[in-house]
C-alpha cells in the first residue's frame, strides 16, 4: 500500500501542475453503493460470482478518459440481458446501461467514462434468467466530470455529430461474433464545469440514448449519462448475419438532435 | 459551488484593486529574488526545478523571464503561486526600476500564470492568446482546487487567478522601447492556446511550453497541431529559444529535435497499435517506452501523452 500511496500522489502533483488533472483525495464519506443498490437495483440480490470480467486501469491517467472493459464469460445457460455500468462516487453514478438484442455476439464491451473521485467502478450484468451478477474494480482517478476532456473547444462544437464506425476481423475464423467500434463526436459536457468568468456551470449537454442495429435486428441500445466521456466510443461485437448486411446506428442528445450513421458490414477477408 | 462563488469574488476584487489583496501583492522585505540568468543584452531568465508541484517548490517549476526596454518591462510567465511571481517581481526589481507593463501569459497552465497576481499592483496589461480566457474559465476551478492542495496553505497562500486583459488574435507587437516584442497566436498544439513572444533585437525566441527540454513534453491540445507547427517554427531565424521547461536558453532549432522525434514516435507507435485494432490501454502501456531515458518526468506524463494522443489520431 504505501508504494500506491506514493505513485498516487507523484500522479496528481504532475496532472495539477500542468494539465489539471486532479489529486484531490477520496473525502471520507459514506459507501454509496447500498443506497445505489437500492435505487437502480430495488435490493434484488446481485452475486459477484466471477461471470464477468472488468478492466481498468488502477490508476488513471486522465480521469476524463478513462477505458473500461467488460467481458462476459460464454456458455453460461442464461445469456446476458443487459449491462449497467456505474461508477459509486459520480455526481451520476450510472454511466450507462446496454440492452442487448438478437444481433448482439458474445459480450465483450469497452468504452471510456469519467471518474470524478477515487471510486468503485461496477458491472453489472441481468441474465435472461433475471439474475444479477456484478464484478467492482477501484480505480484511483478523481475530476473527471468537472475537468473539460475537450482540449480543442472549437473542434469539438465544428466536428459534433460527426460518427466513425471501424469493423475488426474476427479472432477466429469460426467465430460467431465480430467486433466493431462506434465513435461519435459529441462534447457530452457534464453540466459540472463552471465558466469561471461569468460564474456559471455550462449547461448538461450530452448522448441519452444510442441504438445499434444490423439491419432491423437489435444490436444494443444503450442509455447514457454524463460519466460517458467525451466523443463517445464503444467497442462492441455483433452476429453477423451473411451478404448485404447493414450496421446502423441512431443516437440522441439532450438538445434533441437526432444523430446516425450506417455502413455495410465488411466480410473477413476485406478488413 | 461555494469555491466558485470564492472565485468569482476574488476575481472582482482584483479589478477593484481590493486592499486586502493589494497588500498580498506586494513584494514585502523579505521576499527572496529568484535567481535570474542574463541570457542576451536586457532578457532575463530564471530557470523552473525539473519537478512537480510540492509545498517546498512552491510552484518554481517553470521558466520565467523578463525583458526590459528603454521604457518598460515585459514578464513573459509568472511562476505556479502568487509566492513565486512575487519573487520573480524581486528579481526584477533587482535588476531594474522600470515600469512593469506588460505580463504576457505563454498558456494556460498553473505553473506558467498564478503568479499573475504578484503583478497586479503594477497595473500592466496581462496578455494572453484570445483563446486563454476560454480556456482558464472552464478550468480555472479545477486548477486552483488541485494547485492549493499540492502547494499547501502555506505556499499557496495569496494566489488567485488573473485571466488575461489583452488579447491577440493573430499577432500583436509590444514596444518597450527601443525594443519591440513579437506576439504570436498559434493554432492548437500543446494547447489549444500557446503564445509565442519574439525579441528581435536580441534574436531570442520565447516558446513557453511548445518547447519541452530535458522534461518530456506534456500533451494537452493536439499531437498533430504541434508537429505541424514545429516545422514552421523551425523557419523562424532566432539565434536561441528559451524552453518552458529546461535550460534558460538554447542554440535555435536545435534545441527542439528531441522533443520532435519524441512526439514523432508516439504519434507512428499509437497509428499503428490504432491500425492494428489495439485498445487504447494497450497503447498508454506500450507506446514511447523506447524515448524513456532520454526525458526527465517520463513516468509521471508518457503514459498520458499516449492517451490523448490516441483519442486524437483514431479520429484520422
Amino acid at each position: 500500500m504505501p508504494e500506491l500511496i506514493a505513485r498516487r500522489s507523484v500522479l496528481g502533483l504532475v496532472g495539477a501542475a500542468l494539465t489539471g488533472l486532479p489529486a484531490m483525495p477520496a473525502f471520507a464519506s459514506e459507501d454509496p453503493w447500498p443506497g445505489l443498490h437500492q435505487d437502480v437495483f430495488q435490493n434484488r440480490p446481485i452475486v459477484e460470482d466471477g461471470l464477468i470480467t472488468l478492466d481498468a486501469p488502477m490508476r488513471a491517467e486522465d480521469a476524463a478518459l478513462v477505458p473500461l472493459t467488460v467481458k462476459v464469460a460464454r456458455d453460461q445457460a442464461a445469456p446476458p440481458k443487459s449491462l449497467t455500468l456505474l461508477i459509486d462516487k459520480n455526481p451520476a453514478p450510472v454511466v450507462a446501461t446496454f440492452y442487448f438484442g438478437e444481433g448482439s455476439g458474445e459480450i465483450e464491451l469497452s468504452t471510456r467514462v469519467r471518474i470524478d473521485a477515487y471510486s468503485n467502478v461496477r458491472a453489472v450484468v441481468e441474465t435472461a434468467d433475471g439474475a444479477l451478477h456484478m464484478t467492482t474494480k477501484y480505480v484511483k482517478a478523481s475530476g473527471g466530470c468537472s475537468a473539460p476532456a475537450l482540449k480543442d473547444a472549437e473542434l469539438a462544437e465544428a466536428e459534433l455529430g460527426k460518427m466513425q464506425f471501424r469493423q475488426f476481423a474476427a479472432d477466429m475464423p469460426s467465430s460467431s461474433s465480430r467486433e466493431a467500434q462506434l465513435m461519435i463526436r459529441h462534447p457530452n459536457h457534464s453540466g459540472l464545469q463552471m465558466d469561471q468568468l461569468t460564474g456559471y456551470y455550462i449547461p448538461a449537454k450530452f448522448i441519452t440514448d444510442l441504438e445499434v442495429k444490423r439491419g432491423d435486428t437489435l444490436v444494443f441500445r444503450m442509455e447514457g449519462g454524463i460519466s460517458l466521456s467525451a466523443d463517445p466510443n464503444i467497442r462492441f461485437t455483433f452476429r453477423p448475419a451473411g451478404s448485404g448486411d447493414v450496421i446502423t446506428a441512431q443516437a440522441k442528445d439532450t438538445d434533441g438532435r437526432v444523430l446516425r450513421g450506417s455502413w455495410p458490414v465488411k466480410s473477413g477477408s476485406e478488413m | 459551488m461555494l469555491f466558485g462563488a470564492i472565485l468569482g469574488l476574488a476575481l472582482l476584487a482584483l479589478g477593484a484593486g481590493n486592499p486586502v489583496l493589494r497588500a498580498s501583492a506586494q513584494t514585502s522585505p523579505s521576499v527572496t529574488p529568484l535567481e535570474v540568468t542574463e541570457i542576451a543584452p536586457g532578457v532575463f531568465v530564471h530557470q523552473g526545478a525539473y519537478a512537480v508541484f510540492t509545498p517546498s517548490n512552491r510552484g518554481d517549476i517553470a521558466n520565467l523571464s523578463f525583458v526590459i526596454g528603454r521604457d518598460a518591462v515585459a514578464v513573459i510567465d509568472t511562476g505556479g503561486s502568487a509566492a513565486i511571481g512575487q519573487a520573480l517581481r524581486a528579481a526584477i526589481r533587482a535588476v531594474t526600476d522600470k515600469p512593469i507593463r506588460y505580463v504576457i501569459n505563454t498558456h494556460m497552465h498553473p505553473d506558467h500564470l498564478f503568479g499573475n497576481v504578484a503583478f497586479a499592483d503594477d497595473r500592466p496589461d496581462f496578455i494572453g492568446h484570445h483563446k486563454l480566457a476560454r480556456a482558464l474559465a472552464t478550468r480555472a476551478e479545477r486548477y486552483l482546487a488541485i494547485n492549493a492542495e499540492l502547494l499547501g496553505p502555506e505556499a499557496f497562500a495569496g494566489t488567485r487567478l488573473i485571466p488575461p486583459t489583452r488579447v491577440v488574435q493573430d499577432r500583436l507587437v509590444i514596444d518597450l522601447g527601443e525594443r519591440e516584442l513579437m506576439l504570436e497566436a498559434q493554432p492548437t498544439a500543446h494547447t489549444d492556446n500557446d503564445l509565442t513572444v519574439h525579441d528581435s533585437t536580441t534574436g531570442t525566441l520565447f516558446l513557453g511550453d511548445l518547447l519541452f527540454m530535458r522534461h518530456i513534453p506534456a500533451l494537452d491540445g493536439s499531437i498533430r497541431g504541434w508537429m505541424e507547427l514545429i516545422n514552421r517554427l523551425e523557419q523562424i531565424p532566432a539565434r536561441r529559444a528559451v524552453p518552458g521547461h529546461g535550460p534558460p536558453s538554447a542554440a535555435w532549432p536545435e534545441a527542439i529535435q528531441p522533443q520532435k522525434l519524441y512526439l514523432q514516435r508516439i504519434s507512428t507507435e499509437v497509428r499503428r497499435m490504432i491500425k492494428q485494432g489495439r485498445s487504447i490501454a494497450e497503447a498508454a502501456a506500450t507506446v514511447g517506452l523506447s524515448e524513456k531515458d532520454a526525458w526527465l518526468l517520463f513516468d509521471e506524463f508518457n503514459a498520458r501523452n499516449v492517451t490523448a494522443a490516441f483519442a486524437e489520431l483514431e479520429w484520422e
